[in-house]
């Protein structure tokens, strides 16, 4: 029989408020094996730590409940506290009796009985715990950072400037990424390009940063500090060692007709390119879809023009293996696609283009030079209309629930730009709210309108409709004076909004690390651990984790990489000991449960083993405990029942249930 | 005279520690109501809920089971919940010809974003388990006071 303590937090009054805590205490003494139980204001506090010390050794103390807040929350602190005092730390249990109790109940009678019957489960079941022991697993020296947009190359430089080895995986030809893209950033004005090409540069040429650009990661096995993970290098059909980059090949190449995926489809590309002018590496790729080679097999002018000889038709998708001790996802975002949005006209007028099309437009390197023009006729605009939240912060399922978050800023960006750069257009911007919190990011927005003479209506449009003279009219709403707005504007921007990058889908599912409905990576902690997946071993960078702008992307990838600094400066971890273990008097060694284990950490033996004063050799289910990761699937398949789960068992569980039952 | 005492179902939750068990946290902290009579039982993955569990929790007087995991495909054990899933929907149908109505038993998942969902399905599911009224089937009535 256990001698268990029973604390009781009152959470000051988050628990204390709706809990009758004494009640609790009280009701907790009649449990079997119950020989202390108390309650304090803060459990957490290292006074209310001092209790559970006390406590062990004033009663002699074998278990332990903790009646508070969730376990995702303190059950590493009160272990702890168990291990101070020389008790198991998995002889400790928490219940609940915070998230799943007095948080979301009003009544003070029924939040108690609750409570009382939350931490009977949490007695019953410690009455069945048995102490255990965590074992040790190594770690893999090396991190992979996942995307190599500003976020991903940040994080992999700081990494690698700690000294350790990183991979950069990035699915398009060249680093870079959207902010590659982008022509100013706010809001400094900071030419974008400017600012990234020498990070690029830094990635590239830092001896610890290894770059796999056109790759993407296929497979990942394994766990925290062990990753095993497959990258596929998909064919360039160039050769990466003998290309020079002297870009004849692109100048030659007679199929230029493929839509530019750098400039957003609005110019075309040669079928073999380089994505943009500081692309890293400067190795072009052939696009197999638009080659005239790989389509028809006749050209070849590139393999002829090429000196260094390193065209390569022949060459192959290769798969490369590595092991990773830490893997940062810095995925980033795109623009959601707009076919749900028919009443901004994004699909019948070239004049209706997105903000990062325009991006592109303003960029000297873009598809009409820098020069501000309307794609369907190359002339200069002199009205401009942006919309803004175009899929943001919408209530239906149309688009985002959530503000996209960098449009208020961008948009003034491109207003002010563009009133600088051409003081006779006007600028009309549609809003529903300016959203402007940062530093000096207000009076950016403020200098927008009160010297560049930008034109802020607070209302949304209700329909773009190109009229027969190649004029957009805009119906909006002034919500302010309270009436209609009908504009013929030559140029419509729409702030689109932007989401996940779709890749990201695949990836979480590869690292089972969790994904909110819209697609964003989960935090194992909001507030406090927002940049760790709750998948261990697994960090969050950029807009993966949620909409941010470009100061907090390199922010928040500094902050990955010292987490998984943090976690590549050990040598050794320890594993959770609640792993699965099999009977060896039960087992019949039908291998039922090796069949779903998802990690391969069942093998068979033959072992002596003594039934009844028998004794014989039987094949036996052994199963790793390096490898187990406690999910319990071979439990619940055991035909006989032999194969259990420590910390979780079949009796624990039982007990729960009875408990709750009872 | 007596007096009718008013329901109070026996609910068991089983809820997945990666997903689940946190939806319920965060339905917690963002103060989202559901009824008292859900006991919520902490387990590593939906695919360790035995069938065992189910049926002792109806015998032992429960008026209705939920099993919340992670959503398809993102099981933080990669495949977990998809022995979980094909496994519930086998021992419902058994329970349902037992006698254990389809609606005392439910598989809803529910990730760790998804305090609301986690909310509006535990008030959903009491609600339909006041609609069925008290659970008799399976009951071993030799432990009931």
């Amino acid at each position: 029989m256990q001698r268990i303590g029973v604390f009781v937090c009152h959470c000051g009054s988050n628990i204390a408020a709706t809990v009758d805590v004494k009640k609790v205490v009280e009701m907790a003494l009649l449990e079997p094996g119950v020989v202390h139980a108390e309650d304090y204001q803060y459990m957490c506090s290292e006074a209310g730590q001092a209790k559970i010390l006390e406590a062990v050794k004033e009663k002699g103390l074998t278990g332990i409940v903790v009646c508070s807040c969730s376990p995702r929350m303190h059950e590493a602190t009160f272990r702890k506290a168990a291990e101070r005092a020389g008790v198991n730390p998995y002889m400790v249990e928490i219940a609940n009796i915070r998230e799943h109790c007095s948080w979301i109940h009003k009544d003070m009678e029924e939040a108690t009985k609750k409570a009382v019957i939350l931490a009977r489960a949490a007695i019953a079941k410690v009455n069945l715990n048995a102490p255990l022991q965590p074992g040790e697993s190594r770690v893999t020296k090396r991190a992979l950072v996942i995307g190599g947009g500003i976020a991903g190359i940040q994080t992999a430089i700081d990494i690698a400037d700690a000294g350790y080895e990183v991979d950069i995986v990035e699915k398009t030809p060249s680093i870079g990424g959207r902010m590659s893209q982008l022509d100013k950033t706010f809001p400094t004005l900071d030419c974008s390009a400017c600012i990234l090409t020498p990070k690029m540069v830094e990635a590239s040429a830092h001896e610890k940063i290894n770059i796999y650009t056109y790759s993407e990661v296929e497979k990942v096995t394994g766990f925290v500090g062990d990753f095993t993970v497959d990258i596929r290098k998909k064919a360039r059909s160039v050769d990466m060692n003998k290309c020079t980059g002297c870009g004849v090949c692109q100048e030659k190449c007679p199929s230029k007709k493929a839509p530019s995926e750098f400039n957003r489809g609005l110019n075309t590309r040669s079928a073999i390119y380089t994505p943009f002018a500081q692309a890293i590496p400067n190795v072009p790729v052939i696009d197999r879809d638009a080659c005239l080679k790989f389509k028809t097999g006749k050209c070849g002018l590139c393999e002829k023009v090429c000196q260094a000889g390193a065209i390569d038709y022949a060459q192959q998708d290769e798969i490369i293996t590595e092991k990773y001790g830490a893997i940062v996802v810095a995925t980033g975002f795109d623009t959601i696609k707009l076919d749900k949005y028919d009443e901004y006209a994004y699909s019948q007028s070239k004049d209706v283009i997105t903000s990062l099309e325009l991006e592109r437009i303003m960029n000297a390197a873009g598809p009409t030079k820098g020069h501000l023009e309307r794609l369907s006729d190359g002339k200069a605009p002199k009205e401009m209309v942006f919309i803004q939240c175009v899929g943001s912060r919408c209530a239906d399922n149309r688009g985002k629930s959530y503000c996209s978050k960098i449009c208020c800023m961008y948009t003034a960006k491109h207003a002010m730009l563009i009133r600088d750069k051409y003081p006779d257009v006007n600028v009309t911007v549609f809003y529903i709210d300016v959203r402007t919190p940062g530093k000096n990011f207000d009076e950016f927005y403020r200098r927008a309108v009160e010297e560049y003479g930008v034109n802020y209506i607070k209302g949304q449009v209700g329909k773009v409709a190109p009229l027969p003279n190649g004029k957009l009219l805009v119906q909006g709403a002034d919500l302010i004076d309270n009436k209609q707005i009908l504009k013929e504007a030559d140029m419509v921007v729409l702030a689109t909004a932007i989401e996940p990058d779709p890749s990201v889908r695949k990836i979480a599912t590869m690292l089972t690390a969790s994904i909110d409905t819209n697609n964003f990576l989960t935090e194992a902690h909001p507030k406090l651990r927002p940049v760790e997946s709750p998948t261990a071993g697994v960090f969050l960078s950029g807009v993966c984790q949620g909409p941010k702008d470009i100061p907090e992307t390199v922010a928040q990838a500094g902050a990955a990489a010292v987490k998984a600094i943090g976690l590549l400066a050990k040598d050794k971890l320890m594993t959770n000991p609640c792993t699965a273990k099999a009977d060896e008097l039960m087992c019949n060694g039908c291998s039922t449960c090796a069949n779903v284990c998802p990690y391969g950490a069942i093998t068979y033996e033959v072992k002596q083993v003594n039934d009844h004063g028998i004794r014989e050799d039987r094949r036996i289910a052994v199963v790793n405990n390096a490898l187990c990761q406690g999910c319990g699937a071979c439990t619940v398949v055991c035909p006989s029942g032999a194969m259990d789960l420590q910390g979780f068992s079949n009796r624990q569980i039982l007990a729960e249930v009875d408990a709750i039952c009872r | 005279m007596s007096i009718e005492k008013e329901f109070r179902p026996k609910i068991v939750a089983f809820c997945c520690n990666w997903c689940s068990y946190a939806g319920a946290d965060l339905a917690g902290s963002s103060r989202l109501a559901y009824p008292a009579d859900v006991k919520i039982i902490r387990v590593p993955c939906s695919c360790r809920v035995n069938p065992m569990f189910i049926l002792r929790a109806f015998q032992k007087g429960a008026d209705g089971v939920i099993m919340c995991g992670c959503h398809p495909g993102d099981c933080h054990y990669s495949t977990g919940n998809y022995y979980a899933r094909r496994r519930m929907t086998l021992l419902f149908s058994m329970l349902d010809y037992i006698g254990v109505e389809n609606g005392r038993t439910r598989v809803e998942w529910v990730s760790a974003a998804e305090g609301v969902k986690f909310s509006t399905t535990m008030n959903e599911f009491v609600e339909k388990i006041h609609s069925l009224g008290e659970n008799v089937r399976l009951e071993d009535l030799r432990c009931k006071n």
